[in-house]
């Protein structure tokens, strides 16, 4: 689960990590008060979005008095800012945060990931800091200093220590290093973050470290441990539809095809995708209704899947272990008889009570192409989506 | 023969009684796995499904000499499940399930480093050897005894290859589904190198997804050791970059894990990749042809 900058800081604040002062807001007028109240010479004002790049898209702009602030706030709220990471379509800006602007001297690169070659986590820092650690791995893969912290051992001093080290930073600074990354690695760890990355942590003119930015992603898996995370959700970056399919546990990612597909399994579904894709079309979705679903899910699912604009045929693709094919082809038939819908579905049936779905489906009267494997399927759903584009 | 798992293999089910190990361990005791104790704590002293419930996974382990646990518990609870069949000492901890906390692998890959335990998943559908044992949720009658190991990231993609094997009649010695999560107890390399090491393993089918390295560090194992023929597939040759696609750990990030990589790095290990998924039986069935031909040509040449 991703959050925002300002939700990010409010939480790395409260493990010590020091940040900018300052406060989201949503509207102008809010944004003067907080500039005023923050009565420092410049004050930044920070797009609030879940995707990167804001800078360079316009998103993040520095204002000299609180009037200004003002101004910039209403130029940016509302807007559509398109960034690297956040497509050709963008996202609106619905909040920014104003904060006190400070004497920067050196940005560096902090992050805190798990390593999955090794099974642990992985402390990691560049002196490009303000650049896409990407493209330092790219283009400098020598810069990027890594420390593994082993479970057993937890983050020690001599971590940080070895990071600021190898940063160039002056012992005074390595000494204020300390207990900066040691809180960052707490609150990783408390948070069941899957990724901490701060770019930059700035060195001010007065000697300090602070996080000018933050980006915190919750691991999904471990939400259950942090109820008070639930509200720090934003579902308007998320797209309606995948918001949608999570309140039925449904593992849906909208894209830009026209076949819908319905598989069980993640790597079942991407592969169905492949298929649709060497069959000449495109896949509107990934979707997996898991092992274990229910007739109503996948119900829930196909009423999903149709509510896309974009789609022209639909592929059903199981291969039923735990999940019982009549059960589905129940599903289906229940969701065709609720929802009207005109696009020609595929279906393609494998495994555990094969024969008693396909009777469902034959007895329902529905208009559907049955397949003889995947690759079948496939054609038969490219074909009726109106062949190749 | 085959790996990990046989007849001989005696195991204990964590959470036997609970409604899904219930279903499953039926499943697994119809296909004639030597099921020989369940563990749910509380319940010690009782029976289900005729078998002898234990409060603790070591006094399971005293009691029927129990070679390899299966855990169906919730992810919540998986990482300590796995740790009390460490602690017990079992050679082998299979767990299927999916959605554990990162940070939970983290602990529970440190507790296995330093033990002779080797865990299968979690996020998966388990491991079967046909014909012998099945400890996992996969439909048992699609699979067929014979000499093609099978190895995946997957649960039903593995369902979709074997049941192509199948249906050209070839047969698998072992499958083994490794799990879809980023920290997983056993790699493609460790699975890689048993199907090697199995004189009755003629050929190998190695199903990747996006996501991380795995399949590069064992498509170079594969190129300085093994002789056997390996059939490749790595699913989400159209998956978009940022995006996780179902499983925690198919995603690609900062460019890196894409299929377009991994196939690459398959092709030069020599392995005979398959872009379509709907034609991984077949590309099995035409290289066990020629490797056949090959070994008939040079016995007759003998």
């Amino acid at each position: 689960m991703k959050i925002h900058e300002y939700q990010a800081k409010a939480i790395l604040a409260k493990f010590g990590v020091p940040v900018p002062r300052g406060e989201v807001v949503a509207k102008k007028d809010e944004a003067r008060a907080v500039a005023e109240r923050l009565g420092t010479p410049v004050v930044v004002v920070k797009a609030q979005i879940h995707a990167g790049g804001r800078g360079k898209g316009g998103g993040v702009k520095v204002a000299q008095s609180a009037e200004e602030a003002a101004a910039l706030a209403e130029q940016i709220l509302g807007m559509k800012l398109v960034t690297a990471q956040t497509g050709p379509e963008g996202r609106i800006v619905r909040r920014v945060l104003v904060e006190q602007g400070l004497d920067i001297k050196r940005e560096i690169y902090l992050s805190l990931l798990v390593d999955r070659a090794v099974g642990a986590p992985v402390f990691m820092a560049s002196a490009s800091g303000g650049m896409e650690i990407e493209e330092v791995a790219k283009k400098h893969p020598g810069k990027i200093l890594r420390e593994t912290i082993r479970a057993e051992e937890g983050f020690q001093a001599y971590h940080a220590r070895k990071l600021a080290f190898g940063l160039g930073l002056s012992a005074d600074l390595v000494h204020a290093a300390v207990p900066f990354m040691t809180s960052l690695y707490r609150a990783f760890i408390e948070t069941d973050s899957s990724l901490l990355e701060i770019n930059p942590c700035v060195v001010t003119g007065d000697g300090r470290l602070v996080a000018l930015d933050a980006k915190i992603n919750f691991d999904d898996n471990a939400l259950y441990r942090h109820p008070e995370y639930k509200d720090l959700r934003d579902l308007d970056e998320e797209t309606p539809l995948e918001v949608e399919a999570s309140k039925y546990k449904l593992n849906y990612i909208k894209l830009d095809g026209t076949i819908a597909c319905m598989v069980n399994g993640a790597g079942l579904a991407m592969a169905t995708m492949d298929i649709i894709k060497l069959s000449g079309g495109n896949p509107a979705n990934f979707l997996d209704v898991g092992g274990d679903a229910s007739e109503e899910r996948v119900k829930n699912a196909f009423r999903i899947l149709l509510s896309d604009p974009n789609v022209k045929a639909v592929f059903i693709n199981v291969f039923g272990g735990i999940l019982r094919c009549d059960m589905l082809a129940s599903g289906i038939v229940s969701a065709a008889r609720e929802f009207r819908f005109n696009v020609p579905v595929v279906v393609r049936m494998e495994g555990t009570n094969v024969r008693e779905g396909q009777e469902i489906l034959r007895n329902s009267g529905m208009n559907l192409s049955v397949a003889d494997g995947m690759k079948d399927g496939a054609e038969k759903a490219v074909a009726l989506a109106g062949g190749a584009p | 023969m085959s790996i990990l798992v046989d007849k001989k293999t005696r195991a204990v089910v964590q959470g036997l009684t609970g409604r899904e190990g219930s279903f499953h361990s039926q499943q697994m005791l119809d296909y004639g796995t030597k099921i020989v104790a369940g563990v749910t704590p509380g319940k010690g002293g009782t029976k289900h499904l005729g078998l002898p419930i234990f409060d603790t996974v070591a006094e399971a382990e005293r009691q029927t000499g129990a070679t390899a646990a299966m855990a169906f518990v919730p992810p919540a609870f998986a990482a300590d499940a796995i740790l009390e069949a460490v602690d017990a000492a079992l050679p082998l901890v299979i767990c299927i399930a999916e959605g554990v906390p990162v940070l939970d692998m983290v602990r529970v890959a440190a507790a296995l480093k330093n033990s002779t335990t080797r865990l299968i998943g979690p996020n998966c559908p388990g491991i079967i050897s046909p014909g012998q044992s099945k400890l996992g949720i996969m439909p048992g009658f699609i699979h067929k005894r014979g000499n093609v190991g099978v190895v995946s990231r997957s649960g039903t993609l593995t369902y979709e290859a074997v049941g192509q094997l199948t249906k050209l009649g070839i047969g698998q010695s072992t499958c083994v589904g490794i799990g879809g999560d980023p920290i997983i107890g056993t790699s493609f390399l460790d699975v890689i190198r048993m199907f090697n090491d199995d004189p009755d393993t003629h050929a190998i089918v190695m199903i990747g997804e996006i996501g991380g390295h795995a399949e590069e560090i064992a498509a170079d194992y594969i190129k300085k050791n093994v002789k056997k023929p390996v059939v490749g597939f790595i699913a989400g040759q159209t998956a978009p970059p940022g995006r996780r696609m179902g499983h925690a750990g198919a995603i690609i990030s900062g460019g890196q894990g894409t299929a377009k990589e991994k196939y690459a790095a398959l092709r030069a290990a020599g392995i005979h990749t398959v872009q379509s998924p709907a034609e991984i039986g077949e590309t099995v069935a035409r290289v066990l042809g020629k490797s056949r031909s090959k070994t008939q040509k040079a016995k007759k040449r003998k």
